[in-house]
């Protein structure tokens, strides 16, 4: 018994059970057809594959449910299955499969159908995952977040202007200092990468020859590959003490090499491929025939550009911006690194703030206790920026699909 | 009405403002691009600037006797006996062996005797004691080992501590910088490449000079191969699904708008899922390169779907049809036909969605592979199934050593993040070079 349970030893099984019942349909059908394969609806092989797919999906479908079963089980107070049960069930499962599938390998059996059908199955299957992961993310956070609000009241929660855990007890968990952080960073990244990326694209789409498009646009997608810890420890090494020592201590503003304003351009760095590539996309979509046409009333270049091309391409823009916004309020280890963490509602860019994304990983990572308020919060702040982003990235795909030009 | 110049041959003042707009116009695109240049030049040169140094490291060269009535008092050569001997009894030895040397060479030092030995890395110790105890003949002999340097002098000779610096820190002096030139003018201690940078676990807090990537590397590459494993089978059948099979119905369109959405979901929110289904609802052990891997699948998805369906789309209509017209299924057609045409497509997707994952950082935070990690996972272990063993990644570890006090823990990020863009470059190469050799116009 110690062998079966191991973890190898089921699939093993399963698997020598599918591959039994593939030689076994296909011997079967070959021997249904009395040696002349032109009389059976279907190839042996065709025999087999459905064999081998009727034992393998069953096996693991069944596997999957009994498992979540087992698991749901517990956690309300009954053992309602043991491994051992499970293991017999699933083991049952496929060795009907297994003879089911060899039993109906006959003369007139339309194997190929039948495989295809599995197939079939298997691929929505696949497609439902995307359904499940949304489902999971929004139940995970609002479960948690329940009980949250269940101990701390949503008033305090969504108006308070403090942000003072307390791990001890009596927090002040208001979350618009987070939100402030959060924004204020967000404009100073969106305010140096706009100009910077619709420039470059502008540049790239119309001005540029094909060599110098051809090395500019890959340098700069290069920025859009590069990962974000990589920024953030280019904000805490370089752009930091580069901006306390030149900026923030001569102008008397402040001491801290963590602030808004590193965070922000760091970040604004980050985004200039997601401006310019999108952008450019979109600029280039513009007909050429509405530039040849403001040429010939004697526009110059950039008068059509300005006049012409950008009120074309607007929507296109303005949805590439809120996509880079949703990115910027989402980020997380450049702030993490680079703007501090105290949580404070101010103007000054050269002090430390904090964003929400900064709070969910300090709230949740070390000794996490799941039923204080000071953990909790985590999911409600996490509950918070997915709505926050769902929103923008809805409202970007709608101006995108919607208010987009559309030519000959 | 408005005076116009008659002369063809002397531009206007209206012309040449507009022409100096032009000119700005241009200047500003040019600005751009320029700034976004720069912006990555400077990214990459203070990264590399700062973490080369990771790359090599200073070691002192050291004969050290190792008489048996110490390290071994039963005299028995028994392993289990000679384990009880702690670190602590070894580093008198490479301290006296210092000692030696320095008298032997003839260098007056104004320092003490426990701060001459301070020059020695506390790790070397450790790893003098895991040297003996694997081979226990040495007992009686001596050895001739390359002992770690401790992290300032280290960073002395990288150039990272200076006298002026030494004389401001506590770990260390202008006393023993100056010692320490002269034994590397003995060509006792000598800076050369540092592999096990790359092949040792962390180290702990006091000692940056033994900390290498080797857990994080083996971590990184266990949950790359879940989400392999999971991410393409899964992503590809979607795509195939969604392109070639869904009605035009509620239920596929659902699908499609949930997966554009789950591009643009912020990554720390596949942190929070990870945490609260994975690790408390399922149990699954937390920092196991199995939890990251399943995290970063569903994060990656989308890449691979949106790239796959890309590269299914882009297989003309003509080998369906043509597939179809000599009495395929369109199960055939796809599985025969079409995927085999996609596939340069799917994999160039799937890589860059692996380097994509490879570089997540904010996610496994949450699910606890911040924590500290010293010894190598198994792939397989009993009590915590496949891959269910602590370990840490790549960007993680970057991410922990920067929230380090010793200046030396920036060096070795630094010296990781190049780690990590080398691995993204090899894969993003790899990825292009793939796209031209089976690139195919129809």
């Amino acid at each position: 018994m110690s062998l079966l349970n191991t973890v190898f030893a089921l699939p093993v099984l399963v698997i020598a059970l599918a591959l039994l019942g593939l030689i076994g349909a296909r011997a079967r059908a070959r021997v249904a057809a009395g040696g002349d394969i032109r009389a059976l609806a279907a190839l042996p092989r065709a025999h087999g594959t459905n064999a081998f797919l009727s034992v393998l999906v069953p096996a693991v479908a069944s596997f999957a449910a009994l498992s979540l079963v087992r698991l749901i089980g517990p956690r309300q107070g009954v053992e309602i299955l043991s491994a051992q049960v499970v293991f017999w069930v699933v083991l049952a499962v496929a060795a009907l499969g297994c003879i089911g599938a060899i039993l109906r390998s006959s003369i007139g059996f339309r194997a190929r159908v039948a495989s295809e059908t599995w197939i079939k199955s298997l691929l929505i299957a696949a497609s439902t995952v995307a359904i499940l992961t949304t489902i999971g993310l929004v139940l995970s956070m609002l479960f948690e977040a329940m009980h949250f609000f269940r101990q701390y009241d949503w008033r305090d929660f969504f108006f308070s202007t403090e942000w003072a855990p307390n791990f001890r007890g009596n927090s002040a968990l208001g979350i618009l200092p987070l939100l402030w952080g959060t924004l204020y960073i967000s404009f100073i990244a969106l305010a140096f990468a706009v100009p910077v990326g619709l420039f470059a694209a502008i540049y790239l789409s119309e001005y540029a020859g094909p060599r110098m498009r051809g090395v500019a646009k890959p340098l700069i997608e290069i920025l859009a590959g590069i990962p974000t810890i990589v920024y953030g420890l280019f904000a805490l090494i370089t752009i930091g003490p580069l901006l306390r020592d030149y900026f923030a201590q001569p102008l008397g503003l402040g001491s801290s090499a963590s602030s808004v304003m590193t965070a922000g351009l760091v970040m604004g760095i980050m985004l200039i491929p997601f401006v310019s590539s999108l952008s450019d996309d979109i600029i280039n979509a513009v007909p050429q025939a509405m530039r040849d046409g403001s040429y010939a009333l004697g526009a110059t270049q950039s008068e059509t550009i300005r006049k012409v091309i950008i009120p074309a391409a607007l929507p296109g823009i303005v949805g590439a911006v809120l996509l880079a916004t949703s990115r910027a309020i989402g980020e997380t280890m450049i702030v993490v690194l680079g703007a501090g963490a105290a949580a404070r509602l101010s103007l000054n860019p050269f002090e430390a703030m904090t964003t929400i994304t900064v709070k969910i990983v300090s709230q949740l990572t070390g000794d996490t206790d799941f039923a204080s308020p000071e953990t909790l919060v985590a999911f409600a702040l996490g509950l918070t920026l997915f709505v926050i982003t769902l929103c923008l990235n809805v409202l970007a795909l709608v101006i995108v699909r919607k208010y987009r030009e559309h030519y000959e | 009405m408005t005076v116009l110049s008659n002369s063809l041959l002397v531009q206007d003042d209206r012309t040449r403002r507009r022409n100096a707009a032009e000119v700005r116009f241009r200047a500003c695109g040019l600005g751009a691009i320029g700034i976004a240049m720069l912006a990555l030049a400077m990214l990459l040169t203070s990264v590399v600037s700062s973490g080369i140094g990771a790359f090599r490291q200073t070691y002192i060269t050291l004969e050290i006797p190792l008489p048996a009535a110490q390290l071994d008092k039963s005299g028995t050569r028994d392993p289990a006996a000679m384990a009880k001997v702690t670190t602590f009894a070894y580093a008198p030895l490479l301290r006296n062996a210092l000692l030696a040397r320095v008298k032997q060479l003839g260098i007056t030092a104004t320092l003490s005797d426990s701060d001459i030995g301070g020059i020695i890395s506390k790790e070397a110790a450790a790893t003098l004691r895991d040297h003996v105890l694997a081979n226990p003949d040495l007992i009686g002999g001596t050895v001739t080992m390359d002992a770690l340097s401790e992290g300032r002098i280290d960073g002395y000779f990288k150039g990272r501590v200076t006298t002026e610096s030494a004389a401001l820190d506590g770990n260390t002096s202008p006393e023993a910088l100056q010692l320490a030139q002269s034994l590397a003018d003995a060509g006792v201690i000598e800076t050369r490449f540092n592999w096990s940078f790359l092949t040792a676990p962390d180290a702990s807090d006091q000692r940056p000079e033994a900390a290498g990537l080797g857990v994080a590397i083996l971590g990184s590459l266990y949950m790359m191969l879940v989400v392999l494993v999971l991410a393409l089978p899964i992503g590809v059948a979607t795509s195939i699904y969604l392109e070639e099979f869904a009605p035009k119905n509620r239920f596929s369109d659902l699908i499609e708008v949930n997966i554009s959405n789950l591009a643009a979901v912020p990554s720390i929110v596949f942190g929070i899922l990870g945490l609260a289904i994975f690790i408390n609802f399922a149990e699954l052990r937390q920092s196991s390169p199995l939890v990251g891997g399943l995290v970063l699948t569903l994060m990656t998805l989308p890449t691979i779907i949106i790239s796959t369906r890309a590269a299914l789309k882009s297989v003309p209509p003509s080998i369906r049809d043509a597939a179809l017209a000599v009495g395929a299924s369109k199960m055939q057609s796809v599985f025969h036909h079409v995927l085999p045409l996609a596939a340069p497509g799917i994999l160039t997707g799937t890589i860059i969605g692996l380097a994509q994952a490879l570089g997540e950082t904010a996610p496994l935070l949450l699910i606890g592979m911040v924590a500290f990690v010293r010894d190598y996972p198994a792939a397989y272990s009993d009590a915590a199934g496949l891959f269910g063993e602590a370990a840490t990644a790549l960007p993680v570890q970057v991410f922990n050593w920067t929230q380090r006090a010793d200046p030396g823990f920036v060096e070795r990020a630094s010296g990781a993040i190049i780690t990590l863009l080398v691995f993204l470059l090899v894969m993003n190469t790899v990825a292009i070079l793939l796209r031209r050799r089976f690139e195919r116009r129809w």
